[in-house]
């Protein structure tokens, strides 16, 4: 029994800001250097909305993550999600209402099926929601060429490009299903047992956690996440994009982001907090290379081996942990 | 039998359960009364465990009833028994290491204010309850996983009784603990017997339950042999109970004086994190038999020898040369094959054929040019041999017996033509015929030279075949047995009564 274990737990604060303000800092001093202006606020602007897409995306991931599960259908849900709102409303600002409500029931109807694949069919999560996403992709693939239906205007000036001072409306939407989030997984007994079903479901169930019931709602969160993302991408573009969630990277980007933040890809550990840390940290990568104009495939090295460091350190932060 | 005691807790009677036909219970009866601590003692396999299943909702009974609170009970599960108020403090903790201790007290029973988790009164109750068990000094707001094993076990009993348990059961609570951390859980057993709490205490260690019980139940074979109050009977007489039955079965005879070879293998000093001071000698054309409770190191002597968790300290000499076994690689290189006691985690790969079973390690240690269809030949050569009974060598593994799975892995190291062969557990889970066909071949083995150590807790088995005991306790060499040692003999060293022998 040594004087340490007695301490109370101290939540470290995850490294993912230490990183973010490091990138930023040398970031900022590189792009300085080169000639240009990182703290530009055309380059803020554009990197919020670039960290609100994804963050959207990733707060949802992280809360199937840390219940153990994992989804790789979002990115296509994304683009299911724009279409569906878009030609709702069909540049009418009277069916905002219904077209959004449209979006984030058949959002939380993919949800469903994800949550029900995995813990009725006990089918695994990777193999389960890629199946899932494959089915929205024949649809979409088959229904769609291009860009249809179009977003109410009023949806494309608010969410889509309003912003007070330099922060994006989307962001602020972002920072408060951020904080739902953080709430949810703190406060709620729904987030306590999805918690425990990520770090261990048998010692959950022999607690009287009803472990299926929580992932289901888990997944079902994830995809209403990834729903309104969709909706703030259609009104971004002014209307309804097949391929936006594919070629946007959503599913292995949002996972990145989870990951990056401290969240540990087997469940059981980490939190929104960093994941949001972790969006920030990509999207200002990003923003840097795009400052510097450097070559896109360099652009993507670099993300690679920021992913591979940090998961490095975590993995070695876990193996400590463990010995001690 | 009659009971001294008005109103038992518990009253067990009559319990029986099988498992796919073998009795592991048969007509069970025992009795707790509030604030009793009653031991359960046995031989590994006597059924223990399946009866703290059965108490605490893990197993439904065959027959028999549970009475708990004057009320039979017929548990659906063991939420359902924890709701009545039976916990389990396991040998394994159920408990999250990335959460607090008062997340892991309340989990799937958060005290909430206005829906949502009330976190102060989370850790106020907490708090209150460690400080009932005397451990207030245990912060409720730690990680779990940042504490001591004694202190994950105080945890674990918090969480019991976080939902009124008037029922304790505690399965080897002292396996984990250090010898100074067992003073702490003595004292917490006596306050919760203050609380008029019942505890079911299952421990191998003697010392422990004529410190703590006030009676003990002897099972043997899955029946009672006897319930007696502690201050009645002497350790020894409950080692006597706790064995003591006719062999049953034929078993090979023993190697001869003049089969003995040179002393193949020695140990000097042998120790990792699971091993003390281990000091063994090992001849060619001996069977060895190593014997102790499950956790005595038996295991990890295997797995030392093999390579997988090697020695740190110490020597180890082969054929009088100095050697290094510091990976399974190097122990086949050796000559060491080393057939694993789960056969289905570590001994066979279940969808491939019984073919490529049986050729893994020839292909993994042989030279990669080397004939294959020789190979091929060789190895259904030894099958038959070895008498592997399949619709073909083609079919997969996993559709054959358990007898005839572990004839192929058998195959397989003799195909290495090995010098040493470690067995651990040989004929677990193996029907009666097929465990003399085993235990032919292991003796076949050592007449063709081969020195083998053979681990087993199954005694008339250690005791049947073996030249040489070697008995383990808490990973030392507890002592040495002749051939026509007693099963006596072997628990009493095993649970530590007997004075030590010099090996």
């Amino acid at each position: 029994m040594s004087a340490q274990s007695l301490l109370p737990a101290r939540w470290p604060v995850p490294g993912v800001f230490v990183a973010l303000v490091l990138t930023v800092a040398i970031g900022g001093l590189v792009v300085a250097v080169d000639g240009g202006q990182l703290f530009h606020q055309a380059t803020v602007v554009s990197l919020l909305h670039v960290a609100a897409g994804l963050g959207l995306v990733a707060v949802g991931q992280t809360l199937v993550i840390v219940g153990g599960s994992l989804d790789l259908s979002v990115a296509y849900l994304i683009s299911l999600s724009t279409l569906v709102a878009a030609e709702t409303m069909n540049g009418s600002d009277g069916a905002v209402l219904p077209a959004v409500g449209l979006a984030l029931t058949v959002s939380a109807g993919v949800g469903l099926l994800n949550g029900l694949l995995v813990t009725r069919f006990r089918i695994n999560a990777f193999i389960a929601t890629l199946g899932v996403g494959l089915l929205l992709k024949g649809y979409l693939d088959n229904g769609y060429d291009g860009p249809a239906g179009v977003t109410a205007p009023t949806l494309v000036r608010t969410l889509g490009y309003q912003r007070i001072g330099p922060v994006p409306l989307s962001f602020l939407l972002l920072v408060a299903v951020t904080a739902a989030a953080w709430f949810t997984l703190a406060r709620t007994r729904f987030g306590h047992h999805l918690v425990a079903v990520g770090g261990d479901p048998e010692v959950a169930r022999l607690s009287g956690v009803r472990n299926d019931r929580v992932l289901v709602t888990a997944h079902v969160l994830c995809s209403l996440c990834a729903g309104l993302a969709g909706i703030y991408l259609a009104s971004r573009l002014g209307a309804g994009a097949p391929r936006v969630g594919t070629e946007g990277l959503y599913d292995l980007e949002s996972i990145a982001a989870v990951v990056l933040g401290g969240t540990a890809l087997a469940g059981g550990r980490g939190g929104v907090a960093g994941t949001v840390g972790g969006v920030l940290l990509l999207a200002s990568i990003d923003a840097i290379f795009n400052q510097l104009e450097v070559d896109a495939f360099f652009k993507q090295v670099i993300r690679g081996a920021v992913i591979i460091a940090a998961v490095a350190v975590y993995a070695r932060r876990a193996l400590r942990r463990g010995r001690s | 039998m009659a009971d001294p005691r008005p109103r038992p807790l518990l009253a067990l009677r009559g319990i029986g359960k099988s498992f796919l036909g073998v009795r592991v219970l048969a007509d069970v009866d025992l009795d707790l009364g509030p604030g009793e601590v009653h031991a359960v003692v046995g031989e590994n396999g006597a059924g223990k465990s399946t009866l703290m299943k059965i108490v605490s909702g893990g197993y439904p009974p065959d027959e028999g009833s549970v009475v708990f609170n004057n009320e039979r009970r017929a548990f659906r599960g063991p939420r359902d028994a924890q709701r009545a108020g039976i916990g389990i403090i396991h040998q394994e903790f159920n408990l999250l290491p990335e959460r607090t201790v008062a997340e892991n007290v309340y989990l799937g029973h958060e005290p909430l204010r206005r829906g949502l988790v009330d976190r102060r009164e989370m850790l106020d109750r907490t708090s209150q309850l460690l400080a009932s068990v005397g451990a207030a000094a245990l912060p409720a707001d730690a990680r779990v996983g940042r504490l001591g094993v004694a202190q994950q076990q105080i945890v674990e009993i918090a969480k019991a009784l976080a939902l009124d348990a008037r029922l304790l059961i505690m399965d080897e609570p002292t396996a984990a603990l250090a010898d100074h951390e067992v003073a702490l859980l003595y004292g917490l057993v006596r306050r919760l017997q203050q609380r008029g709490i019942g505890l079911l205490y299952v421990s191998h260690r003697l010392t422990e339950v004529f410190d703590l019980a006030d009676r003990i139940t002897v099972l043997k074979d899955g029946r009672r042999v006897t319930t007696v109050p502690t201050a009645d009977t002497t350790p020894d007489e409950l080692v006597r109970h706790m064995v003591g039955r006719e062999l049953s079965s034929y078993y090979p005879d023993r190697a001869a004086p003049d089969d003995l070879g040179p002393v193949r293998l020695t140990v000097r000093d042998g120790g990792n994190r699971k091993l003390h001071g281990v000091r063994l000698e090992l001849r060619a054309g001996e069977v060895l038999g190593v014997g102790g409770l499950q956790g005595s190191g038996r295991s990890a002597l295997a797995r030392a020898l093999f390579g997988v968790a090697p020695f740190s300290t110490g020597h180890v000499t082969l054929d009088g040369r100095p050697v290094r076994l510091r990976s399974p690689r190097a122990a086949l290189r050796a000559g060491i094959a080393y057939v694993t006691e789960d056969r289905k985690g570590e001994g066979i790969v279940a969808r491939q054929s019984v073919l490529d079973n049986a050729l893994l390690a020839s292909r993994s240690m042989g030279r990669a040019w080397s004939r294959r269809a020789a190979r091929s030949v060789r190895i259904r050569n030894l099958l038959a041999a070895v008498d592997v009974r399949a619709a073909g060598y083609d079919q997969e593994i996993r559709f054959l017996s358990g007898g005839n799975q572990q004839k192929v892995v058998l195959a397989r190291w003799l195909a290495l033509n090995p010098r040493i062969v470690l067995f651990d557990e040989p004929t677990r889970g193996i029907d009666v015929g097929a465990k003399s066909a085993i235990h032919a071949l292991v003796r076949r083995l050592a007449r063709a030279g081969a020195a083998v150590l053979m681990i087993s807790s199954d005694l008339p088995e250690l005791l049947g075949m073996s030249d040489r005991i070697l008995v383990m306790r808490e990973g030392r060499i507890a002592g040495e047995l002749p051939a026509g040692a007693t099963e006596e003999d072997v628990v009493a060293l095993a649970v530590g009564t007997a004075r030590e022998t010099v090996a």
